[in-house]
C-alpha cells in the first residue's frame, strides 16, 4: 500500500506544482497580490510530498520490498543498509526523483530567503522554478514511475551496479545535482528578469550566491565523479571525456563564465544581456546533460536503458523550456549596452576574454560529445572523437585564462594603469620562471611538467601579491571580505590544479606487470613485492585480494590490498588500491590470473606511481571552497527593501574602485 | 536579429537530437558492427567437450548450416536463454553447435545436467584463444555460419523468443533459399 501512497504523493506534487507556476504569474502580470502570494505555500506544499515520495522510496529499499519493481531491480538481502540507501538514486526513475526532491530543496530555500525581494519579481522566480518542477514531475509519473509493482514478488532483488557501489559514487550523483539543479535558481531569476522587463539590475546581486553555491556544488560532485573513476575503473585516469562526464563540465565552464560576468553586471552594469544569456545556457546545458543521459542518443560507459518515449517527452521538455526562454531573451533582452564604459585595459576586458574562453571551450566540448550524432546524421558512419581532441583543444583555450588570471584582480574597473600591470607581469614572471628552472633541474626536461610548474607557480604568485597588496593597503576588517577571500581561494586552487594535472600526466609511470609470489617491481625508488592472492569476503561479494608490499630505502611503507569482486549476481569490479599522498599516489590494480584456475600462482598486476595526482582534486575542493566562500558575503545578505540596496552598490562601487 | 541566433542555433540543436531518437528506434545503439559478416569464419579446431580426445575443425562442419552458440556456465545470460534455445532449437532446420567459452568442462558438464542438452555438438574453448578469432565479445552470443563456412548472421547477447523470430529465423530462411 505503501509505494502507491508515494506515486499519489507525486501526483500531488505535481497538481502543486502547477498551481505553484501559474497561479502566481497570472497574479504577476495582473498585479493580483492574492494570486502572487500562492506561490510560497505551494512551493512548501510540493516539497512535502516530493519528500513523502523520496521517503517512501528509501522506506521500501530498507524494508526490503521487493514488490516494487525499482527497489527489486537495485537491490538484494545482502546489500549493505548505506548502499540499500543509495540505490534509490542508483538508476534512472530513482535518479529523476532525487532530481526533483533537490529542485524542491532549492525551491524552499528560495522561498526562505527571498522574503525581502519585491513580491512581484519573488514570486515570478518562484513560478518559474514551478515550471521546471511541473516537467520533471510530469516525465516521472508518465515515463519512468519509480513505484511501479512487481507480480509475482520476487524472494530477492538483483544488485545495486556494483560499478555504483563505492562511497565516492554515493555522494557523487546528490552532489552533482546540486549543482546541476542550483543554476535553475540563477535561470529563473533572468527569466523573471526579462518577464518584468528590470531595468535595475539589482537582480543580478541577488541571484550571484545562488549561482555561486550552485557553481561550488557542481564543482564537489565533478571532483567525487573524477575521484571515483580514479579509485574504481581500475585504469588510475582522472578524466575521460566521457559522453556523461562533459555534460556535467559543460554547465560547470558556463557556471564559471557565469560567476565573473555576474560580478561585471551587478557592479559596472555591462555586459547584462550577456549575463542573462549565460544564466540560460548554464541551466539549459544541465538539462541537456539530463537529455544526453535518459534519453541513450549517446551512448557511453554510463549505460543506462534507453526508451524512446522518454527521450521524445525530455527533448519536448528541452525545447519549450529552453527555446521559449531563447526566444524571451530574442524578445526581451536589454536593449541598450548599459552599463558604464570601459578602456580596453580594464578589469572588464579582461574578465571578457575569460568569459568569451569559458564559452567556447563548452561550445567545444558539446560539438566534440555530439560529434557521434552529428556522424549518424550526416551519413559519416559510426564516429566518435575522444581525448585527443578534447586534450589538444581545451589546454589551447584554458591558456589565455591562466595567462590572465593574475591581472583580473590587479586591474580596475573601468580603466587600468600600464605601470601596476607591469610590475605584477615582471614578479610573476619572475616566480614563475624561477620555479620553471628549479623544475627543469628535477624533473629531468620533461617539457610538460616544467611547463605546469611555471603555469602555477604564475598563477599562485598572481594570487599572493594580489593578497599582499590588499594586505598592505587596506586597515584591518576591509582587507579580505568574504567575496574576495573567495575569489583568492578559487584562483589558488587554478593553479593548483593546473599543476596537479600536468605533473601527473607527464610524470606518472604505469607498469603492466607479470608477478609471481615474491617477485618485486621497481618504480623508482620504490619497491612493489607481490605477496599472493588470498580469498576475502565481504557483505554482498566475494573478492581475490592481492597482497602487494611497498618497500622503500629497505623500510616497509605500507601494504597495499587490491581486490578484483565478484558480487553476488556474477558481476566482477575492480577494487584498485591506492596510497594516497601530498606529492605522490601509488596505485595497484589486481588483473587476472596468468593461469586461469591457479590463483596461488602468477598475476597480472598493473603498477601506478602518479605524482601530484592529489592536487588535481585539491585544486578543485579549493575551487569550490572559494565558491561557497564568496556567497557568504555580507553584501549578498538582503537586509532592507530594494531602494537602500541600491544605494549600497553605490557605495561599495566606489569603495572598489579604490581598491 | 542578433538575439535571435541563440534560439536558432537551439532549435538546429533539437533537430539533430529529434533525429538521434529517430535514428535509435530505427538503429540498435548499441549494435556493434561485426567485420566477420557475410566473410568466411575464422578457422578453428576445438576439443568435443564430452570427447576432449577428438577435436573439430572447420572443414568438419562445412556442407550444413550451423548456428554457433557461445555459452559458458558462469554466464548469468546464459540461463535467460537456455529454455529458448531448448524449445527453438529443434525447429530452426540448422544444427546446433555449443561453444562452450572459458570454462572448467566439468562446470559445463554439470550446468548442462542441469538445464538440459540442447545441442547436436559441443565444443570447448577453455583458455578462449579461438573466440578471439571470431571476435566474441562475451557469452552468449551466436553466430549462423552456412554451408559454406560464411558468417551470415551474428547476435550478441542472448537469444529471445522475439530475437529468434525477427531476426534469427529471416536470416535462416534468406540463407536457406539462396542455397537450398
Amino acid at each position: 500500500m505503501t509505494p502507491e501512497l508515494g506515486q499519489l504523493a507525486l501526483i500531488l506534487a505535481l497538481l502543486l506544482a502547477l498551481a505553484q507556476s501559474i497561479l502566481p504569474l497570472l497574479g504577476a502580470w495582473r498585479g493580483n497580490r492574492a494570486l502572487m502570494a500562492v506561490a510560497r505555500p505551494a512551493a512548501v506544499g510540493q516539497a512535502v510530498f516530493v519528500a513523502m515520495a523520496f521517503g517512501i522510496l528509501a522506506w521500501a529499499f530498507l524494508r526490503f520490498d521487493f514488490s516494487v519493481q525499482y527497489v527489486a531491480d537495485n537491490s538484494n538481502l545482502a546489500l549493505p543498509w548505506y548502499y540499500r540507501i543509495a540505490a534509490v538514486w542508483g538508476a534512472h526513475e530513482g535518479s529523476l526523483l532525487l532530481w526533483i526532491f533537490i529542485l524542491n530543496v532549492w525551491t524552499v530555500a528560495l522561498a526562505a530567503f527571498s522574503q525581502k525581494l519585491p513580491e512581484v519579481f519573488a514570486s515570478r522566480v518562484i513560478a518559474v522554478m514551478g515550471l521546471i518542477a511541473v516537467g520533471f514531475l510530469a516525465f516521472i509519473i508518465f515515463t519512468s514511475n519509480p513505484f511501479g509493482r512487481l507480480l509475482p514478488m520476487p524472494g530477492d532483488g538483483a544488485d545495486l551496479n556494483p560499478v555504483l557501489q563505492d562511497p565516492g559514487m554515493t555522494f557523487h550523483p546528490p552532489m552533482l545535482y546540486m549543482g546541476y539543479v542550483g543554476f535553475s535558481v540563477a535561470f529563473a531569476f533572468s527569466i523573471a528578469a526579462l518577464l518584468g522587463g528590470e531595468l535595475e539590475q539589482a537582480w543580478v546581486r541577488w541571484a550571484r550566491p545562488w549561482t555561486n553555491i550552485a557553481w561550488a556544488f557542481l564543482t564537489c560532485g565533478i571532483v567525487a565523479g573524477s575521484w571515483w573513476a580514479y579509485a574504481e575503473l581500475g585504469w588510475g585516469g582522472w578524466w575521460f571525456w566521457d559522453p556523461v562526464e562533459n555534460a556535467s563540465f559543460m554547465p560547470w565552464l558556463v557556471g564559471a563564465a557565469l560567476i565573473h560576468a555576474q560580478a561585471v553586471t551587478e557592479k559596472r552594469g555591462s555586459l547584462r544581456a550577456w549575463t542573462i544569456l549565460l544564466s540560460i545556457f548554464a541551466f539549459s546545458l544541465s538539462l541537456l546533460g539530463t537529455f544526453l543521459v535518459r534519453s541513450g542518443v549517446l551512448t557511453s560507459v554510463h549505460a543506462f536503458a534507453s526508451d524512446p518515449r522518454r527521450g521524445i517527452f525530455i527533448l519536448a521538455f528541452l525545447t519549450i523550456v529552453v527555446g521559449g526562454s531563447l526566444l524571451l531573451y530574442a524578445l526581451r533582452a536589454p536593449q541598450v549596452l548599459g552599463g558604464k564604459p570601459f578602456k580596453v585595459l580594464s578589469r572588464e576586458t579582461v574578465l571578457l576574454i575569460g568569459n568569451l574562453m569559458f564559452a567556447v571551450a563548452a561550445a567545444m566540448v558539446l560539438l566534440g560529445t555530439l560529434f557521434p550524432l552529428i556522424g549518424d546524421a550526416l551519413n559519416l558512419g559510426r564516429i566518435s572523437v575522444g581525448p585527443p581532441y578534447f586534450g589538444f583543444l581545451f589546454p589551447l583555450l584554458m591558456l589565455p585564462v591562466v595567462l590572465l588570471l593574475p591581472f583580473g584582480p590587479f586591474l580596475r574597473w573601468g580603466k587600468g594603469e600600464a605601470p601596476a600591470i607591469g610590475q605584477v607581469l615582471l614578479r610573476a614572471g619572475v616566480a614563475a620562471a624561477a620555479c620553471a628552472i628549479a623544475a627543469a633541474f628535477l624533473v629531468d626536461g620533461q617539457l610538460k611538467a616544467i611547463a605546469g610548474v611555471a603555469a602555477a607557480a604564475w598563477v599562485i604568485a598572481g594570487v599572493l601579491l594580489y593578497a599582499l597588496k590588499r594586505w598592505r593597503e587596506l586597515p584591518r576588517g576591509r582587507r579580505y571580505p568574504a567575496e574576495m577571500a573567495g575569489m583568492l581561494l578559487a584562483h589558488l586552487g587554478v593553479g593548483v590544479f593546473v599543476a596537479g594535472v600536468l605533473l601527473s600526466e607527464s610524470l606518472s609511470v604505469t607498469r603492466d606487470v607479470r608477478m609471481a609470489p615474491g617477485e618485486s617491481q621497481h618504480i623508482g625508488s620504490y619497491e612493489f613485492r607481490f605477496d599472493g592472492v588470498h580469498r576475502a569476503n565481504g557483505p554482498n561479494w566475494k573478492a581475490d585480494q592481492g597482497v602487494v608490499t611497498v618497500i622503500r630505502d629497505g623500510r616497509e611503507l605500507t601494504v597495499m590490498h587490491p581486490q578484483k569482486r565478484t558480487y553476488l549476481r556474477g558481476q566482477v569490479q575492480t577494487e584498485s588500491a591506492v596510497d594516497a599522498g601530498v606529492t605522490r599516489d601509488l596505485y595497484v590494480a589486481l588483473g587476472e590470473p596468468m593461469d586461469a584456475g591457479n590463483v596461488e600462482g602468477a598475476w597480472a598486476l598493473r603498477l601506478y606511481y602518479k605524482p601530484f595526482v592529489r592536487w588535481i582534486w585539491a585544486g578543485g575542493l579549493l575551487m569550490m571552497l572559494g565558491g561557497l566562500v564568496c556567497a557568504t558575503d555580507k553584501r549578498f545578505r538582503l537586509k532592507r527593501g530594494a531602494e537602500t540596496e541600491t544605494g549600497a552598490v553605490a557605495g561599495l562601487q566606489v569603495q572598489e574602485n579604490r581598491a | 536579429m542578433n538575439r535571435l541566433l541563440p534560439f536558432i542555433g537551439f532549435m538546429l540543436l533539437v533537430g539533430l537530437f529529434g533525429f538521434g531518437i529517430w535514428w535509435n528506434t530505427r538503429h540498435d545503439p548499441n549494435a556493434i558492427p561485426t567485420p566477420l559478416l557475410n566473410k568466411p569464419a575464422p578457422a578453428f579446431n576445438l576439443p568435443k567437450l564430452y570427447e576432449p580426445a577428438q577435436t573439430v575443425g572447420k572443414a568438419d562442419l562445412l556442407g550444413k548450416p550451423y548456428l554457433l552458440n557461445v555459452f559458458a556456465s558462469w554466464c548469468i545470460e546464459c540461463g535467460v536463454e537456455h529454455p529458448v534455445l531448448t524449445a527453438e532449437g529443434p525447429s530452426l532446420g540448422v544444427t546446433l553447435v555449443g561453444y562452450n567459452y572459458k570454462d572448467a568442462p566439468a562446470d559445463a558438464k554439470n550446468w548442462l545436467a542441469r538445464h538440459g542438452n540442447p545441442y547436436d555438438l559441443l565444443i570447448a574453448d577453455e583458455p578462449g584463444q579461438t573466440a578471439i578469432d571470431f571476435g566474441v565479445y562475451g557469452a552468449p552470443e551466436s553466430f549462423l555460419i552456412d554451408a559454406k563456412g560464411v558468417i551470415r548472421y551474428k547476435h550478441i547477447g542472448p537469444l529471445t523468443q522475439g530475437v529468434v523470430a525477427k531476426e534469427l529465423k529471416p536470416a535462416i530462411a534468406a540463407m536457406l533459399k539462396e542455397a537450398p
